[in-house]
């Protein structure tokens, strides 16, 4: 499937889906995120849209202090196995026991309402 | 070759005002009463300046608005929106456009009602990330603190070496008497405060003030027939690495250990050499990050560096002197304050937080999350 019209329209429809999609260049097998009209660097635009494995470790993360009733929430970068990081959130799990290196698996959730992929302890995530 | 004009450009009148964030002036309001002490201070009057970089946060149009409201008409106009760095990038621009003779004087400036402005948030952010918004991170603070716990993880930096950091600013602030943040803290007032994001407590955290700065420039000749001391600009570049936290490929390496080492060797000089350093501290995290990157001490030695007062008044190395933007001022944008105080020290003009013999000092710029760094080296006539 070609990446090369809408990259933002259309990975926020794959978002609408449940869906993680990457950008691949088809000519190196190369994964690129966040999706763009070309690779960055090289200026390649035979992108391809994939599905990702939704296997990652967390690379930092952050835990969001709210006020109550509000939840305090936990921010991360996640590499993906893939090659490519992402931001999200950690869920499923109490956000004292989020670490770096921590192995995460991409599921399908919404923040506020609108759809977005989460990922939870590789462990403890749902498919 | 660098082709930077080492020492051919200077400043020569520099101001702040409106820290104290009393209520009742708009930003540009702060910003040109800067401009016009700053201008006062070169020797010269607005007529003179034909050249002029601003920024105001809100405004995208600011190169406008502003000669407009100091009722110039100038040759040169800029207004670089690189976050907290630009005034760094436009010294540079400046710098260049003098020893070019596209203009004659340079005003750089900058105004912020942020604090007492109804407590709104200066927007200033740009077009939010669309693969970050929908998370809803709390920027700037979220990406610092993210580049911390990375910090802490690869090279085993501390809370208490954090704590050190916000310490030393607020010791140097204590001596200066514009600075906003001046009562005591203790390494265990800041690792008592109220976490805002993990590791980051509200002590980690820059202030949120008014302000308004301003710097005047000139080429080197013309200055030494100005009233004050000239302050010559020996390097400045700049790099750029990313916008977004999420594409930073190692949350503790910046662009600041590009551009350091480029500024450095257009000034002929090294970071041994460097008697006063001025940071842009929006937190902890950053003067750990940038002394590292910026040459002063090894990477992921950063923590270690800092303890023991080491970059308090009397410590080994003279640090955001001023208080810096964790106790001095940060009015949505720091980075042309680390420029005056970096000038009014090399003029010896500090008072009690002069550091003796001041001759070379670095003012730094970061804009965004780590984004933009920018460095410029300055001397006195002695380093020419």
């Amino acid at each position: 499937m070609s990446a090369s019209l809408h990259p933002e329209a259309e990975y926020a429809a794959f978002l609408a889906e449940g869906r993680l999609m990457l950008q691949r260049v088809a000519s190196t097998g190369e994964y690129v995120f966040f999706p763009r009209v070309a690779q960055p660097g090289s200026g390649r635009s035979d992108l391809e849209w994939v599905e990702a494995s939704g296997e990652g470790t967390v690379y930092s993360y952050t835990v969001t202090r709210t006020k109550p009733p509000a939840a305090d929430y936990v921010i991360a970068l996640v590499d993906l196995v893939e090659g490519v990081r992402m931001m999200s959130r950690v869920v499923d799990c109490d956000p004292a026991e989020v670490r770096i290196g921590m192995a995460v698996r991409a599921q399908p959730g919404e923040v506020d309402g609108a759809p977005a992929i989460l990922f939870a302890p590789a462990a403890e995530a749902r498919r | 070759m660098s082709g930077f004009p080492r020492g051919r450009t200077a400043i020569v009148g520099v101001a702040v005002t409106g820290i104290d964030s009393k209520p009742g002036f708009s930003a540009i309001e702060l910003l040109a009463k800067a401009a016009l002490m700053a201008i006062a201070d070169a020797g010269l009057t607005p007529d003179d300046i034909d050249g002029v970089f601003s920024t105001l946060p809100e405004d995208p149009f600011s190169a406008m608005s502003v000669p407009e409201y100091l009722g110039i008409r100038p040759r040169v106009v800029d207004s670089t929106r690189t976050g907290g760095s630009a005034f760094q990038v436009q010294a540079m621009w400046a710098a260049l456009a003098l020893e070019a003779g596209l203009c004659d004087a340079a005003l750089i400036c900058y105004g912020s009602n942020q604090r007492s402005g109804a407590g709104a948030l200066v927007r200033s952010g740009g077009i939010p990330f669309p693969y970050e918004a929908l998370y809803k991170p709390r920027n700037p603070t979220t990406s610092y603190a993210m580049a911390t716990q990375r910090h802490m993880h690869q090279y085993g930096t501390t809370r208490e070496h954090l704590a050190e950091v916000a310490v030393a600013a607020r010791k140097w602030a204590q001596l200066n008497p514009d600075a906003f943040a001046r009562d005591a803290l203790s390494i265990e007032d800041v690792l008592g405060a109220r976490m805002i994001s993990d590791p980051l407590t509200v002590r980690d955290c820059c202030l949120v003030t008014d302000g308004a700065a301003a710097v005047v420039m000139t080429r080197a000749d013309r200055a030494r027939n100005l009233p004050g001391k000239p302050v010559y600009l020996l390097g400045a570049a700049s790099a750029t690495w990313h916008r977004n936290i999420s594409t930073l490929d190692d949350l503790t390496l910046t662009a600041a250990s590009e551009a350091g080492p480029r500024a450095f060797a257009q000034a002929g000089v090294t970071p041994a050499e460097i008697d006063v350093v001025e940071i842009y501290d929006a937190f902890t995290i950053n003067t750990i990050l940038f002394l590292e990157d910026l040459g002063f001490c090894p990477k992921g030695e950063g923590g270690r560096f800092v303890t023991e007062g080491a970059i308090a008044p009397g410590g080994r190395l003279a640090v955001n002197t001023n208080g810096g933007g964790l106790s001095c001022v940060h009015p949505g944008m720091y980075g042309l304050f680390t420029m005056v105080e970096a000038a009014t020290q090399l003029r010896g003009l500090a008072g009690d937080r002069q550091v003796s013999d001041a001759k070379l000092a670095l003012s730094h710029g970061n804009g965004g999350v780590l984004s933009s760094q920018a460095v410029t080296i300055w001397g006195t006539d002695e380093t020419l």
